[in-house]
Formats: C-alpha cells, structure tokens, sequence
C-alpha cells in the first residue's frame, strides 16, 4: 500500500478579462509520495475545475513553462515533488503565479517584460560563423569550464520575477538575463562581448543595481546560480576596461583605500570618495543624526582622520594587497 | 556542557558605527558563560563589494582572516551577515577547490600564513541556537519581553543561498525561517509573523540605487509596522544601519510616517538577560530606542 498525505491547496485564481480582483478557491486532496506538484496543477483541472489555467508542455524540466510559486518559493512545477514542498511548508500550500502583478489567468502571467530583457542582451553567439564548416569549433577545456553552467538556463523566469530589485526598478535588466549576457560573453566564438559588458555596466539597468540578496540563486531550478555570472559581469568590467568611474564602481574600488590604512573599510571614507564632494550633500542630514547618536563617534579621533583602530599585523593586508590585486579600476 | 569557546570576526561595523553590537554581543557571551576570543587581526570581508571589484583578491584576504581562527583551533563565529557568507563562501571555494586553494595558498605564505580548512564558521545566532541551546537561554532570562511585539528581520546573508548556509544555519529554510522566532519565543517576546521578514533591506545598493533600497527598507518596515510590531530585530548590523538610520528618507519615499526601533539581535538578548543599560547601547540608535529599556 502507498501512503498518501490529505492537503489543502489555496490557489489563485484570477481572469483579467472578467475578474475585478483574484481571490483564492481551496481544494483538497489526497497526495501520493511520487506526485509532483504539476500532477497536482493537473488535478485541479481534471478533478475539480476545467477551467483552472496554467502553462504546461514537457513535463521533463526542460521548456520552462510550468513555473510558479508554491508558498512563496519559486518552483519549476514539473520538477518539484509535492512532499517535499509538504515537509517544507505543511499540509496547506498555497499556489501564486510567478508574479501576481502579471496575472492573465490563474497561474499564466505577461512575461512579455522577461522576453524583452532577455532578447535585450543579445542572447546568441554574435560572430562570423562559416556558414559551410568542414569541422566542429573547438573549445578548450577551460574555456568550457568558464562557462560555469549558465547555459543551463531554461528561461523559465523563476529568478526573474524573484528578484526584488527588478520590483523596484522595472529598467533593471534582472538575473535571467544578466546569466544570459555572461554566458555569451566568454563564449570564445562571439564577438558582442564588449557590447553586453557596456549595457550591463549602466546605473539602473545593469549589474550594479544588484540588491546582493541571492534570491535568484534560491529560485532558480537548474542551479544555474544567476547572482555568480552577476559577479563575473562585474568583474569583467574591471578586467577589460569597460568600467568607468562612478559612485558604485568607486564603491567598489574603495573598499581598499580603508583597508591598506587600517584593514577595515572606512565607513565615512567610502561613502566620500563614492559620492565625491558634490554627491556628499545629500548624505548630510543623516551624518548629522548619526553623529547626535554616536553612530560616528569622536571618542577615539576626528570622523576622516583617525578615528578608526587599526587591527593587528596590518602589514600582512597591505602586502596581500600588493601582490593580489589583478584588477584596476 | 563543557565552555563555548569561540573567535569572534567582529566585521566593520561593530568597531565603527555600531558599537552597541559588539559590546551587547560581550556581555551576552559573559552571561551565559561564553568565552570570546576577538580576532583583532581580521581585516574587513570585502562586504561582496571588494569582490565584485577583484575576487580573487577578496578570497585572499578573507582567507587571510579564517587562518587567525584555525590558529586557534576555534570556530569563528560573525555577527554579520554579510560577514558570514563572504567568508563561509570564501570557506566554501576553498575546500572544495584544491588548486584554486593552492593558489590563495601561494599568496598567503608570503606573510607566514596557510589556509587549511580545520575551522568552521557560523553566525552568533546559531552558535547561540544550535551549541548553547534555546532552553539554557531560556533558564537565564531575567526580564521577560512578554511587552513587546517584536518583527524578526533575518537578513538574506544568513539564509541564501540555502546550500551554504545549511552547513551553518542548522537547516533554516528561506521561504519560512524560524531560527529567530524561537530565540524571540524563548525569552518570552511575541513573534511577530509578517511576509518581509526574509526578504532584502536594500543596504548594499543605497549609494548607487538609492531608490531601490528606499523602497526594500520600507517594505519591511511598514509590513513590520502594520502587523503591530513594537519593534525589530536583525542579526545583521547592515540591516540595522538600513533599517535604523534612514527611516526619515524612507518615510519620505513611502509617503509615510515611520518609527520602529531595530535591534541588534544581541541587544534583545542583552535586553532579556539583563545586561547594564551601557552594554545593550540602545542610545546609539537614530530612531528612539532607549526607551526600551527598564532597570
């Protein structure tokens, strides 16, 4: 005998063309070890209700359709096993869209945003490939190695409408298709790298608005690890000498000018060589409150000149500095 | 139970703009019996910054730190987030990475130093929740918080990504974490449950995306609020400096009126353990806490 588990699933329903607002309908059902959560999608539309809409089609994790949020948590339908979202969350799982805001009906959402990012970067080998080869391109081990397995990514869009930062910013180019501009990037037989390391290196839409959150990391169902290829694209800037000064590349870059004088970063220090003098201006009122409080403190010196300790054997910092610092801003 | 024993990474922050976490950390440790020994030689993590910039670099340096704990055959512990997985990752590459380690290696014996891998690395959080335990902390509260709602603001470094953090955070899973909830539980605060509670403050984009991290912080901090929330508590003093220092041009961005103390998350154990008004340090914080406390 199989053991089976009771659930209830709160899912969100909605259709744009005759619902004012969504709303959640509860179903119940017995859940078997070996279902996945796309045979439980199936089950509401063949058990309970025909109408119940979302996008399925290989069911072998692969064409990235069937995503959608199970109690908050990003998943690839197909690929997630029901008792496992069980033992994460409980006998009561609740079903969202990837994204809510997005909604056309029940789990389908617009992904027209995604597409237009993705299709942005240049999502393809650029390059002048024969069009009759008389043998394969050759790669080298590392060069396939560097990679990093971003071309396992499936366009599912599951990092994407995970990223709070994109929530916040709709210019920001986001995980997905930052993942997707690495990877071409290092692919030795392209030739539109600079391109997408300039586009990926403007204020508002690119890598530098990255909120550091590894939401992306979490949501992502081939481990395609988006928040790594971010920090590759960052490094890259620096490597080829497409990163031009500015406050987030000086952030950057400046953490080093606290730490060869005392090995901690400077925390007043970084946010003026960041800003410059004229960006200072609109750090004030908060400097002012945090001086009130203590928060920059005067005990131990004068805030920009020594008020910072030092730690010990500081030479050994400065020395590391020295002879590993590969990159140049 | 034999002493805890550990070496503490204090990060930046608390030897600069937040002096209340390293001393609050002090006298909970004190109290409950936990011998601290400072890593005075560890430089600063790099904060994901230094590493966009240049990671090997970032991975030498953070290396450099983790050798001063195995030196002292000790676990290192954080009380930072980003502290944490900065050198968790750094832990993380090199274990797994024998020649990238060999090369990290190379740079570090140039100033008599060698990475070995003989030290693990955990957040104070956990160190308090899974070594000391939550019922021995329990045993020793002093004051009760039973008046306080208080609004568990876990910090991303500390839960994503669940594959590194899991060999630390004894297992929190960062749809739902609970780590946090129990501490509060256990010195007998009310949780408060609200869906930012996992979610980002904005602090490392406030300079290039002030916008953004505007908006994240106050996310938080209204469905914090609107929950009825007394106040917060983060583990992660970047959160704190987020979330403390500019509620004013928060409440700007979000149109409304925002005041809700935030909490070290040594503070509110100080707080329930009795420490000394001067060890908790609520009078460094920009948004009014002091009043928090009661002798």
């Amino acid at each position: 005998m199989s053991e089976t588990k009771k659930i209830t699933i709160k899912a969100f329903r909605f259709n744009a063309e005759t619902d004012y607002l969504p709303y959640y309908k509860t179903y119940e059902m017995e859940v078997g070890k070996d279902e996945l959560i796309l045979d439980l999608l199936n089950r509401i539309k063949w058990e309970h209700d025909g109408s119940f809409s979302y996008r399925r089609s290989c069911r072998h994790g692969i064409c990235g359709s069937c995503s959608i949020k199970v109690n908050g948590k990003p998943v690839l339908s197909c690929k997630e096993n029901a008792y496992d979202m069980i033992k994460l969350f409980g006998e009561e799982l609740i079903f969202d869209p990837q994204s809510k805001k997005r909604a056309i009906k029940d789990m389908i959402i617009d992904k027209k945003d995604f597409w237009d990012k993705h299709n942005a970067i240049k999502p393809y080998v650029n390059g002048n490939v024969d069009p009759h080869p008389t043998h394969e391109t050759h790669m080298t081990k590392e060069q396939v190695e560097n990679i990093l397995d971003a071309d396992y990514c499936i366009q599912c869009g599951n990092c994407h409408y995970a990223c709070p930062a994109l929530e916040a910013n709709s210019e920001f180019f986001g995980p997905a298709a930052f993942a997707a501009a690495y990877r071409f990037t290092v692919d030795p037989r392209d030739n539109s790298g600079q391109e997408r390391l300039e586009m990926t290196a403007q204020l508002g839409q690119g890598v530098w608005d990255c909120v550091k959150c590894y939401e992306c990391a979490e949501a992502c169902p081939k481990d395609v690890n988006p928040i790594e290829k971010i920090m590759k694209l960052h490094n890259l800037q620096f490597e080829q000498g497409v990163a031009q000064s500015n406050v987030a590349t000086r952030h950057a870059e400046g953490f080093l000018r606290g730490m060869k004088k005392t090995g901690y970063l400077d925390e007043a220090d970084i946010v003026l060589y960041s800003e410059g003098m004229l960006g200072m201006y609109k750090h004030l009122p908060t400097a002012l409150k945090m001086m009130k409080s203590g928060k920059i403190h005067w005990h131990s010196g004068i805030p920009f000149i020594n008020s910072i300790p030092k730690i010990k054997n500081l030479d050994e910092v400065k020395k590391l500095i020295e002879i590993s610092q590969t990159n140049k801003l | 139970m034999s002493q805890l024993h550990y070496a503490l990474f204090t990060g930046c922050t608390a030897k600069q703009s937040t002096p209340e976490l390293l001393s609050s950390t002090l006298a909970v440790a004190e109290k409950l019996g936990i011998k601290i020994t400072i890593l005075e030689e560890a430089s600063c993590c790099g904060a994901s910054h230094l590493q966009d910039f240049d990671e090997f670099l970032a991975h030498v340096l953070n290396a450099r730190n983790i050798c001063y704990a195995e030196k002292l055959g000790l676990t290192m512990i954080t009380i930072c987030n980003t502290c944490q997985i900065n050198s968790a990752m750094t832990k993380h590459k090199l274990d797994n990475d024998p020649e990238y380690r060999a090369r990290v290696n190379e740079k570090l014996a140039e100033v008599g130093l060698e990475y070995k891998g003989t030290s693990q690395i955990k957040h104070f959080l956990y160190a308090l929740i899974e070594d000391y335990g939550l019922e021995n902390i329990k045993d020793r509260v002093k004051t009760p918080l039973s008046r306080f709602n208080i609004a568990p603001f876990y910090g991303c470094h500390n839960i994503r990504p669940s594959e590194l953090q899991h060999e630390s955070n004894g297992g929190e899973n960062p749809y739902n974490p609970t780590s946090l909830d129990s501490l509060i539980a256990a010195l007998e605060g009310h949780p408060v449950n609200y869906a930012s509670k996992n979610k980002c403050c904005g602090f490392h984009v406030e300079l290039q995306a002030n916008h953004t991290s505007e908006i994240l912080a106050g996310n938080a901090l209204l469905d914090a609020l609107d929950n009825n929330a007394d106040l917060m508590v983060t583990p992660c003093p970047l959160c704190h400096l987020k979330m403390d220092t500019y509620q004013d041009s928060i409440g700007k961005v979000m149109g409304r009126d925002i005041e809700l103390p935030v909490l070290h998350m040594p503070q509110m154990v100080a707080l329930a353990l009795g420490c000394t008004e001067k060890e908790i340090g609520l009078k460094y914080h920009v948004s009014k806490a002091k009043h928090l406390y009661t002798a």
